[in-house]
């Protein structure tokens, strides 16, 4: 038995312990927002926070994330994941959508820990996170666009 | 080209299918039909449609069924615009999902209106009368309801942001009046608004329906399919193209907690479990043996090798010959040359390739996936299922990216998905999920190309003779276009006989239909045949032809001294849309003016999918000789535009794609072997990488063509132009990361 704390809810799954925390989030808790693209932490897609940290599920084992707060796309509901939500839907941030629960995670993180971001942080912070529709324009403007909103 | 090669196809489709024309309606709402039309016949040329576009709810929300799949170009939108527009609907209430299954009602109209499918770029042109019509119909009706209902004459029926109003004081929603509305017969001639009362076609305000969907994981796709029951198959394909299996040993997989069972399929294996982590796992536990006698060894290497040997020949058929390019080559004042080379490349969409299916207890098959083709894929799936197409119903979803990888004509996910709950009796739904080295392993990719251009001038510097010879895959052949194949004013006998391959347009386009006006010019294709799967990637045959054109177009500039803008002002016409957004891309990006030091411009254009795009970049030479673009100012003339913001969002995401292809992406063979598996090593473009895009769109009352793709071409070879300009270096391997460009 492994127990996760997901948003909030401790979760008592009958699992393997190398079960990487993304398939463990998928297809044992049920909460698909957090998306496979690469399964090796190299595109993003999968970004959950874990104490706070941006972190790829994909490649963390569940065992090494037992009694961690871990955080999905689904519960990003704080005031400044509503901040970023914000600013991505009025700049019409996503195409196809799929990598951008991830720059949401990336970005709320970052906004988290740094409330005026310069060009510099946003390129360090999201530089991890692929998105094949290259909205990568559009989200530089909307990461300040939100800092703006939490000023 | 596409269109008419989808046409002849889809007539082949059609005379052997039937069509399923059933009701659509939702309960207590509208469904609207209409009558065929002259209007509606033309403009889906020759389909009659018959059904349902668009669902009014009692809560008044209107959703449009799309014929054309989202996958992130935004097609929803336009397609709900349309609708909104002619409705007079408020765009807050609208919403958009996917519709299949009958192409009398989806089919691409402008592939003919056969068969549904969407790629080409051609979503909006398909959608533009289509689905005008049904929102002007839908209004007709709910006016003629609600005149019925007040008992006043129609023509005092307004309606404006979905309220339906009457001078006397009275009003309803749409929802209230949509059961009185379809039980009326739709109207047989429809008027369209005059463009000057659009309100929501080319308004900059509206925002996309999906965005915070999608900002907040609730966006559902393939991978996020849940059904009751449902278990997880991940392939095992064979290691190298065109091998196939011996035997296998499944034993010790059967043997892991969560395995179900192993099972084979036409394309290889698979693993079915109760989780995907469960699949992994089980699949590194089985042993396969396989026969690669018939397989392709070849290297990346050892194909460019022979493609540059191939293009020192003359071309095995002929695209296009306007005038003696070779006379006046040999008469030219001087003549320049150069070969291009061109990796295979994967399309690396974010969402790795997966489809679902059910079967029911009736014995219907549904199978959820980004069906680019679904009437294809639903005759395949039929067919392998052993039921009539009729009673396999298709769910479009919506999918993370695809550029061209789901429109794949031999349906192969959604074959092994079938297959694989076929061979467990259907006991079970199953998902079929691909990991990203299935994805980028497996095929399919842009096939890999070498280019050689030649190019005369006289003693003023105006081109003599051009000459343009393109080496390598067919894209068509081997599948059902092959016998579609058409080409425009080239003469098929040209090509009878070469090597009895077919003569693939998608291979020249954007190289033979240039806006340029050469003296004399041939462009030769010699199609080459390799074991590798290869398949339209994001702008298909311009992603090479332009960058070899505009690149070389640019050397024959530099060698006659002239300004590589002024050389192709001079070439084009200038009532032309290529002139028009070649000049206002020049002026917005204020070529000629001076620059900061260590910054470089360059320039390009092209036309793709009847879109004209034009660019011009900003790079910064950093110390070490490496740059970084910082900015691109793109031009494109693409008719009306009738969502601004996603025109300018599909040039912002085509720059991006095509810069980072250019830049680093590539899969190349190892004897055969795919050697880049994932994105540590096929690399795509970073943050940090995107250069600012400003997007000028030609104001235009044309019909609108595609945004999809024409953003792409364009990128490479103005990136290119620039670092000439920086290095005098040019660039004529891909991607730029090649050590043959060190």
């Amino acid at each position: 038995m492994i127990e996760l704390t997901i948003n909030g809810a401790v979760h008592r799954l009958d699992i393997d312990p190398d079960m990487p925390l993304l398939w463990a989030i998928r297809d044992h808790v049920g909460l698909t927002g957090t998306k496979f693209g690469c399964g090796i932490a190299q595109c993003g897609a999968c970004t959950v926070h874990i104490d706070g940290q941006p972190s790829r599920a994909c490649s963390l084992p569940v065992s090494a994330v037992a009694g961690q707060a871990i955080t999905t796309i689904e519960a990003a509901s704080g005031p400044v994941a509503k901040a970023v939500q914000a600013a991505w839907t009025a700049l019409d941030v996503p195409q196809c959508g799929y990598c951008q629960s991830g720059q949401v995670m990336a970005t709320t993180a970052l906004l988290e820990a740094n409330r005026k971001p310069s060009d510099a942080d946003i390129d360090a912070a999201l530089s991890g996170n692929l998105c094949r529709c290259a909205t990568y324009a559009r989200i530089r403007t909307a990461v300040h666009t939100a800092a703006k909103a939490l000023a | 080209m596409l269109a008419k090669m989808m046409t002849r196809l889809a007539n082949a489709t059609q005379s052997r299918r039937s069509f399923m024309i059933g009701s659509a309606a939702v309960a207590g709402g509208l469904a609207v039909g209409f009558r065929s039309t002259e209007a509606a016949s033309a403009a889906t040329g020759g389909v009659t449609p018959f059904n349902a576009y668009v669902r009014i709810a009692p809560d008044n929300s209107v959703t449009v069924i799309a014929a054309h799949m989202d996958m992130g170009q935004g097609i929803y939108d336009a397609i709900a615009t349309l609708v909104a527009e002619e409705l007079d609907a408020d765009w807050s209430q609208m919403k958009a999902i996917g519709g299949a299954g009958n192409p009398k009602l989806y089919g691409n109209a402008a592939w003919g209106g056969a068969i549904q499918g969407t790629g080409g770029s051609t979503g909006t042109t398909s959608s533009w009368e289509r689905y005008r019509i049904a929102g002007a119909a839908a209004r007709q009706m709910l006016v003629a309801a609600a005149a019925a209902e007040w008992r006043v004459p129609a023509s005092e029926i307004r309606i404006a942001k979905g309220l339906i109003s009457h001078a006397s004081g009275r009003s309803a929603g749409f929802g209230e009046l949509a059961a009185k509305a379809d039980a009326l017969s739709a109207p047989a001639n429809v008027a369209l608004k005059d463009p000057k009362d659009w309100v929501l076609i080319g308004n900059d305000k509206l925002r996309r329906l999906d965005s915070m969907a999608k900002s907040s994981g609730k966006m559902d796709y393939t991978i996020d399919v849940k059904l009751p029951g449902m278990l997880t198959a991940v392939p095992i394909h064979p290691p190298l193209f065109g091998a196939t299996l011996t035997s296998f040993d499944a034993s010790k997989a059967k043997a892991l907690k969560g395995v179900v069972d192993v099972v084979q399929h036409p394309r290889g294996l698979a693993v079915v479990a109760v989780d995907m982590w469960s699949a992994l796992k089980g699949r590194e536990a089985v042993t396969a043996v396989w026969d690669d006698s018939k397989a392709e060894k070849r290297s990346s290497a050892d194909l460019a090798r022979e493609y540059r040997e191939l293009a020192l020949k003359p071309g095995l058929a002929t695209a296009r010959n306007d005038g003696n390019a070779e006379a006046a080559m040999a008469g030219a004042a001087r003549t320049i040359e150069a070969t291009f080379e061109f990796p295979y490349i994967a399309h690396a969409a974010l969402e790795p390739l997966n489809a679902v299916v059910r079967r029911n207890a009736d014995g219907t098959i549904e199978i959820w996936g980004g069906h680019q083709m679904p009437d294809i894929y639903q005759g395949t799936a039929a067919a392998i299922a052993g039921v009539p197409p009729s009673q396999v119903t298709m769910h479009v979803m919506k999918t993370g990216g695809s550029f061209g990888r789901r429109a794949v004509i031999d349906a192969d996910v959604i074959v092994e998905a079938v297959a694989v709950a076929k061979a467990i009796d259907f006991r079970a739904p199953v998902k079929m999920q691909w990991t990203r080295e299935d994805d980028m392993r497996a095929g399919r990719y842009r096939p890999a190309y070498v280019h050689r251009l030649k190019a005369g001038v006289d003693k003023d510097g105006r081109i003599v003779g051009w000459y343009n010879h393109i080496v390598g895959q067919s894209i068509v052949a081997g599948t059902p276009f092959a016998a579609g194949l058409v080409k425009n004013g080239v003469d098929m006998t040209s090509v009878e006989g070469a090597n009895n391959l077919p003569f693939d347009m998608t291979s020249v386009e954007g190289a033979n239909n240039l806006p340029y006006r050469f003296a004399a010019q041939k462009v030769d294709l010699t199609t080459t045949q390799t074991g590798v799967p290869v398949l339209w990637w994001r702008a298909v045959g311009s992603t090479h032809t332009a960058y070899a054109v505009e690149v070389f177009l640019d050397e024959v500039a530099a060698l006659t001294g002239k300004d590589p803008y002024e050389y192709r002002m001079s070439l084009l016409d200038p009532a032309s849309k290529h002139a028009r957004v070649l000049k206002l891309a020049a002026e917005k990006a204020g070529w000629g003016s001076a620059l900061p030091a260590g910054r470089f411009r360059g320039i390009a254009l092209a036309e793709s999918f009847e879109t004209e795009v034009a660019q011009v970049v900003e790079i910064a030479m950093r110390p070490d000789g490496s740059f970084k673009v910082e900015r691109v100012v793109c031009a494109v003339h693409c008719g009306v535009a009738v969502n601004p913001d996603n025109i300018r969002a599909q040039m912002e995401g085509g720059i991006g794609f095509g810069l980072g292809a250019v830049m680093k992406s590539q899969t190349t063979l190892d004897k055969g072997r795919v050697v880049e598996t994932n994105f540590d090593s096929h690399e795509v473009l970073r943050f940090d990488e995107m250069p600012v895009v400003e997007v000028h769109i030609v104001p235009s009352t044309d019909a609108p063509t595609g945004v999809g793709e024409p953003g792409v071409p364009p990128i490479g070879p103005a990136v290119a132009n620039a670092v000439f300009a920086a290095t005098k270096r040019r660039l004529h391997v891909l991607p730029f990361a090649r050590v043959e460009n060190a």
